[in-house]
C-alpha cells in the first residue's frame, strides 16, 4: 500500500541537504507553506538556494528562514515590500545573493523543467536590463531570451486538501504556484489543510494528480 | 486649467475600457479604475497571482488571506470567477489573451517604451513583478501616471532614461493633463483637459506632439 503521509513536519524535510534548491510555494501569505518552512529553520541545511515569488514578509515564515543566514541565493520577482526589512537588510549587507527574475519569466521557467525542456524562449524582458548577456533569438518577427528551467531539488507546497496518493485540491489564490512546482522538484512537499480518505476528492477537479507528489503532511493547527 | 484627479483619470481610462474585455490593472494608480467601471458591463478583472473576475474590496471582517491581489490587498470573485495557477495566468499574458492592461510609469518615451520597475539608484532594491510580462503580453498597455514629476520633469520623454520594463509596449498615455497615442508616427494628442493648450502641453512634454489627425 502506498502511503506518502507523514507525520511531522520534521520527519518530511529531514533527508535535506546542504546546497539543496527549494522551490516554495506561495504568493505573498496566501500559499505560503509556513509549517514546512519552520521545519527547515528547526533542521540544520545550510547554503540553500531558495526560490520564491517575493523574498520573505515581516519576521515569520520565509523571512524568518533568511534571518538564519543559510540562504545562499533567492530567486525571485518582488524582494522589494513595505515589510521586507529582513531580506532587505542582508541584501544591503551583500550576505544574499538575488536573481530577480520577471514573475512570468519564474513561472515558464519553473513549467519548462517540470515539462522536461531544455530551455525556453520568452519575450518577456527582451531588450532590458534583466535580459543583459542572455541569448536572443528573432522567432517570426518577434525578439526572444532564452531562459533556463529552474529545477529544484525539493519543492514545498501548501494544499487544502490532499491524500495518501498525493492527489492534491487547493484553496483560491493560494494555489498561485503550488501546482508548476509540484512538477519541478525531484521531491514535493505539500503542507495540507486536511488529509482526507482515498476516492474522497473528485477526479474530475484534482488539480495537482499524485504523481507529481512525493509526501503529504497535516497541518497541525488543524488537526483535532 | 483644470487638472484632472487621480480619480478622474481613473474615470477617464475607466470609459475606454468596452464590455467583454479582459483586463489587467497594475497595482498603485491604475487599481483606482476599477472603481470606476460601471457596473452594467461585464468587464472581466485579471490578477497575476491566479484570479479571473476579480471583485471590490470585502467588508471588514470578511477578508480572507487566501483571496488577494496582486497587490497582496484582500479581494473578491465576482460570480462566474476563476482561480487557476501561475503557468496559466502568465500564458494569458504572454499568449496574447488580456486585452488590456493598465500600467503606472516613471517614463514613456516617444516610441512607446516604457520604464516603470526600477529607479537604477545604486543603494535600490529592483523589483519587477510581473510589469514586463504585462507590458509584452497585453494587447493593448495603457499607462496612467501624472503628466510630470513632483520636480516638474517630463514624465514622456524622447528616450527612456530609467531601465526600461518593456520595448515599443505602450499604446496610449493618461495623465491628468492629457490623453495621448503612441503611434508609428509619434504622439498623438487625443484630448487636453478644459483650458490645456497644445503649446503649453508640450512645454510639459519631452518629445514632439501633435493634435491626432494632423501630420
Amino acid at each position: 500500500m502506498i502511503d506518502k503521509t507523514f507525520q511531522s513536519f520534521e520527519a518530511a524535510v529531514a533527508d535535506i541537504a546542504d546546497g539543496a534548491t527549494i522551490l516554495i510555494g506561495g504568493f505573498g501569505n496566501a500559499g505560503m507553506p509556513t509549517e514546512l518552512i519552520d521545519a527547515l529553520i528547526t533542521h540544520s541545511a545550510r547554503d540553500l538556494t531558495i526560490v520564491n515569488n517575493n523574498a520573505g514578509n515581516a519576521d515569520a515564515g520565509l523571512a524568518a528562514l533568511l534571518k538564519t543566514k543559510r540562504v545562499r541565493k533567492i530567486l525571485c520577482s518582488f524582494p522589494r515590500q513595505t515589510d521586507s526589512w529582513v531580506f532587505d537588510g542582508l541584501y544591503r549587507a551583500g550576505e544574499i545573493e538575488l536573481e530577480l527574475v520577471p514573475q512570468g519569466n519564474l513561472a515558464c521557467r519553473i513549467e519548462a523543467a517540470g515539462a522536461g525542456l531544455g530551455a525556453i524562449f520568452t519575450p518577456t524582458g527582451y531588450g532590458t536590463l534583466l535580459a543583459k548577456g542572455k541569448e536572443t533569438r528573432r522567432i517570426n518577427g518577434r525578439d526572444y531570451v532564452l531562459e533556463m528551467p529552474i529545477h529544484g531539488d525539493y519543492a514545498f507546497i501548501r494544499a487544502e486538501r490532499g491524500d495518501r496518493w498525493g492527489n492534491l485540491v487547493y484553496r483560491k489564490a493560494a494555489r498561485n504556484f503550488g501546482p508548476i512546482m509540484a512538477r519541478a522538484a525531484n521531491c514535493t512537499i505539500a503542507q495540507v489543510r486536511e488529509i482526507v480518505p482515498l476516492g474522497a476528492l473528485d477526479p474530475e477537479v484534482i488539480v495537482t494528480p499524485g504523481i507529481f507528489v512525493q509526501r503529504v503532511v497535516q497541518a497541525r493547527k488543524e488537526r483535532p | 486649467m483644470k487638472r484632472r484627479s487621480r480619480d478622474e483619470i481613473a474615470a477617464r481610462v475607466a470609459r475606454d475600457i468596452p464590455e467583454g474585455t479582459y483586463v489587467n490593472l497594475g497595482i498603485g494608480l491604475p487599481t483606482l479604475i476599477g472603481n470606476h467601471l460601471p457596473k452594467d458591463r461585464d468587464i472581466f478583472l485579471h490578477s497575476e497571482n491566479g484570479i479571473l473576475g476579480l471583485g471590490p474590496a470585502p467588508a471588514k471582517g470578511a477578508e480572507d488571506e487566501d483571496l488577494i491581489n496582486a497587490g497582496k490587498q484582500p479581494v473578491t470573485l465576482l460570480t462566474g470567477g476563476a482561480y487557476f495557477h501561475h503557468g496559466d495566468s502568465f500564458a494569458m499574458m504572454r499568449g496574447g489573451h488580456l486585452d488590456i492592461c493598465v500600467l503606472g510609469a516613471f517614463q514613456v518615451s516617444a516610441e512607446g517604451d516604457l520604464a516603470n520597475w526600477h529607479t537604477g539608484e545604486p543603494d535600490a532594491i529592483p523589483a519587477v513583478g510581473g510589469a514586463m510580462d504585462l507590458a509584452i503580453g497585453a494587447r493593448q498597455v495603457f499607462i496612467m501616471m501624472e503628466h510630470v514629476t513632483k520636480a516638474g520633469e517630463p514624465k514622456i520623454v524622447a528616450r527612456c532614461t530609467y531601465p526600461l520594463t518593456a520595448m515599443h509596449c505602450v499604446d496610449r498615455i493618461y495623465t491628468d493633463l492629457a490623453v495621448i497615442d503612441v503611434t508609428d508616427r509619434g504622439l498623438k494628442v487625443v484630448e487636453m483637459v478644459d483650458g490645456m493648450q497644445l503649446d503649453e502641453l508640450q512645454r510639459l512634454t519631452g518629445a514632439p506632439l501633435a493634435l491626432k489627425g494632423e501630420r
